[in-house]
């Protein structure tokens, strides 16, 4: 049974719908990340969750109970902000106590409990100093002790490290990570970041115009995103609109016109039933006119002239045109292909999806 | 030569002031300049004065009083124009700050006709709302500039770890303006206490402040008294003046 459900949630703001008849759920000790662009509902989700928002319709279950009505601070949820939202005229200790200290715990447990709270997250010594008296990344391991130390049901975060540098970033999700899971805490994050989501998350569910356009595991999400709009979104640079589709065979085999292509069936079946091909500028590969392409590699192929081409460093990225329009290409190289030059573009099958 | 201009400046606001002072130290009975001795006469003169004494006091508890109503309606006020985004905002700001866009004279006559001619209210009584009225809008705005410089996350964040709305803005949010609020309660304390065009028409017989008082005083007599009081007054102004600038800065003056 899950810990939390949104059951056919709405909620609007100024007169316009943000969520309409949303639904989501997550299981007990799971770090779920809401990944989408903004404006896509995300942060709405999560203040809903928080309490922060009151729903128009629908319900929120949390372990059993209806928590629609239940005000935010009766809620026992950890939130932590954007803009880390220290109180600015109190110290660290005493941020991280304001909580323990409203549930009315005697000073000596206080004091156990922050102290022990600042050693996990790296911040012991640092008790009485203020806020403005910290680094942004120390700021926010306050933030994230102050929501830990009253040991919530729940954790919530909202674009937590989006105010860090990207060094910093990378070191605190870790640093999240480690800490969710040492407490087996159930957590909400929500990020714009798909590598932040992707690398830290149980679950990711892709969000766009309110809806879930997908909810699974980041592995799957990054190999067989379900939809166009998720796909683009993770990086799926190139498309092709196929008009035929067969299934029987070993291979899907899709044609455009004249033109045939294979995609390779998903391991364990149960493929997506589009028609809109997906591949990333990383998995295109790029032959020179006329070389030998091997065996197997009937169709999956297409001819082109190089547009423009650039340098990214770890390789170059070209924009080839054919006659199925402009494709991306990233490829590491010797020798780069110069503009002008007529190439060929192959798609290998196992790395061309379909998305709805 | 930009220099000289501002020198000039300089002694164009501040001679006036200057002369002022040193007159107030004349030993004669007739206000002149330079002064022909050196006497603190007219500064015991001011507490032999009863009318000086009494409308001082009057003075002292209406801008007290009407600074304590202010905050009262004011706080409220600020909070809830700086937190909340909703529909007639900017009207409701608009009408906040409208005492002090209505000329003096005008308020202190539609106070007079309506409270005073139409509701029969006591002399105090409408002495009071006048000032109240005149410094709810500094009140308003000190406070809600000092408002604009918090983060309302913070009182997310102590509704997340439990406390009520209540607890949040006593414990949380007043402590973070506290500095705004003092401000605020010095710089309408200053408006109230110096008000002369509200006060000239709220005032009554046996009730009245002090600057009606030193505008009666100077009607009748011209010894340095009243220069004696204003050195006085002016000290005390500068005195609220540094204490504001070293809470909160100048900068909300041009804010906005």
């Amino acid at each position: 049974m899950s810990l939390l459900s949104l059951e056919h949630v709405s909620v609007a703001y100024d007169n316009r719908l943000i969520l309409e008849d949303f639904n989501l759920s997550l299981q007990k000790g799971q770090l779920l990340s809401l990944l989408g662009p903004s404006g896509c509902g995300k942060t709405t989700t999560l203040r809903l969750i928080a309490g922060f928002l009151n729903a128009e319709a629908g319900n929120f279950m949390f372990s059993g109970k209806d928590y629609t009505k239940v005000p935010v601070e009766k809620r026992n949820f950890g939130f932590v902000f954007q803009s880390y939202a220290l109180f600015p005229h109190l110290s660290v200790f005493d941020n991280v106590a304001f909580g323990l200290r409203l549930r009315k715990l005697k000073e000596a447990e206080v004091k156990k409990r922050v102290n022990r709270m600042l050693e996990t997250v790296s911040l012991g010594g640092f008790e009485k100093r203020l806020p403005g008296a910290l680094s942004g990344g120390q700021r926010q391991r306050v933030a994230i002790a102050r929501a830990l130390v009253i040991e919530p049901d729940l954790l919530l975060f909202d674009e937590p490290l989006s105010n860090l540098d990207a060094n910093l970033r990378v070191n605190m999700r870790v640093e999240i990570r480690r800490i969710q899971q040492e407490l087996g805490i159930t957590t909400v994050y929500v990020s714009h970041d798909q590598e932040e989501c992707f690398s830290i998350s149980d679950q990711v569910a892709v969000m766009n115009n309110g809806k879930i356009e997908q909810l699974d595991h980041p592995a799957n999400i990054f190999k067989y995103p379900a939809s166009e709009f998720v796909a683009r979104f993770i990086g799926f640079g190139n498309f092709i609109a196929f008009d035929g589709r067969n299934d029987e065979g070993a291979d899907i085999e899709l044609s455009r016109g004249e033109l045939k292509f294979q995609a390779a069936k998903r391991p364990g079946g149960e493929g997506n039933t589009g028609l809109l091909g997906a591949i990333r500028p990383d998995d295109l590969q790029l032959l020179g006119a006329g070389a030998d392409m091997g065996t197997g590699t009937e169709g999956n192929a297409l001819t082109g002239k190089v547009q423009v081409s650039t340098y990214l460093g770890r390789s170059y990225q070209y924009q080839v045109e054919t006659e199925l329009g402009v494709f991306t290409v990233n490829q590491e190289m010797e020798q780069p292909f110069i503009q002008g030059q007529q190439v060929t573009v192959y798609f290998p099958k196992e790395k061309l999806v379909l998305v709805q | 030569m930009l220099s000289l201009y501002t020198l000039l400046v300089f002694i164009f606001l501040l001679g006036p002031l200057v002369i002022i002072s040193i007159t107030s130290f004349e030993p004669g009975t007739v206000l002149k300049f330079p002064p022909e001795g050196f006497s603190l006469k007219w500064y015991k003169n001011i507490f032999e004065v009863s009318a000086f004494m009494e409308t001082f006091r009057t003075s002292i508890v209406i801008s007290l009083l009407g600074n304590l109503l202010a905050l009262l309606l004011g706080v409220p006020a600020a909070y809830a124009l700086s937190r909340y985004r909703f529909h007639g905002r900017d009207t409701l700001n608009a009408v906040f700050l409208s005492p002090v866009l209505i000329p003096g004279i005008v308020l202190g006559f539609t106070l007079l006709r309506y409270l005073i001619v139409v509701y029969n209210l006591p002399i105090v009584a409408g002495l009071l709302i006048g000032h109240t009225v005149i410094m709810l809008p500094f009140i308003i705005r000190v406070i809600a500039s000092s408002l604009e410089n918090f983060d309302f996350a913070v009182e997310e964040a102590a509704q997340s770890l439990g406390a009520t709305r209540v607890y949040t803005f006593f414990k949380v949010v007043l402590p973070n303006i506290r500095s705004g609020i003092l401000a605020a309660i010095l710089i309408a304390f200053l408006e109230s206490f110096n008000n002369v065009d509200i006060s000239v028409f709220m005032t009554g017989p046996g009730i009245s402040t002090l600057p009606i008082q030193m505008l009666t005083y100077v009607q009748n007599y011209f010894d340095p008294t009243i220069a004696a009081i204003s050195v006085i007054l002016m000290v005390l102004t500068a005195a609220l003046m540094f204490i504001i600038e070293r809470l909160m800065g100048f900068a909300y003056f041009t804010k906005r």
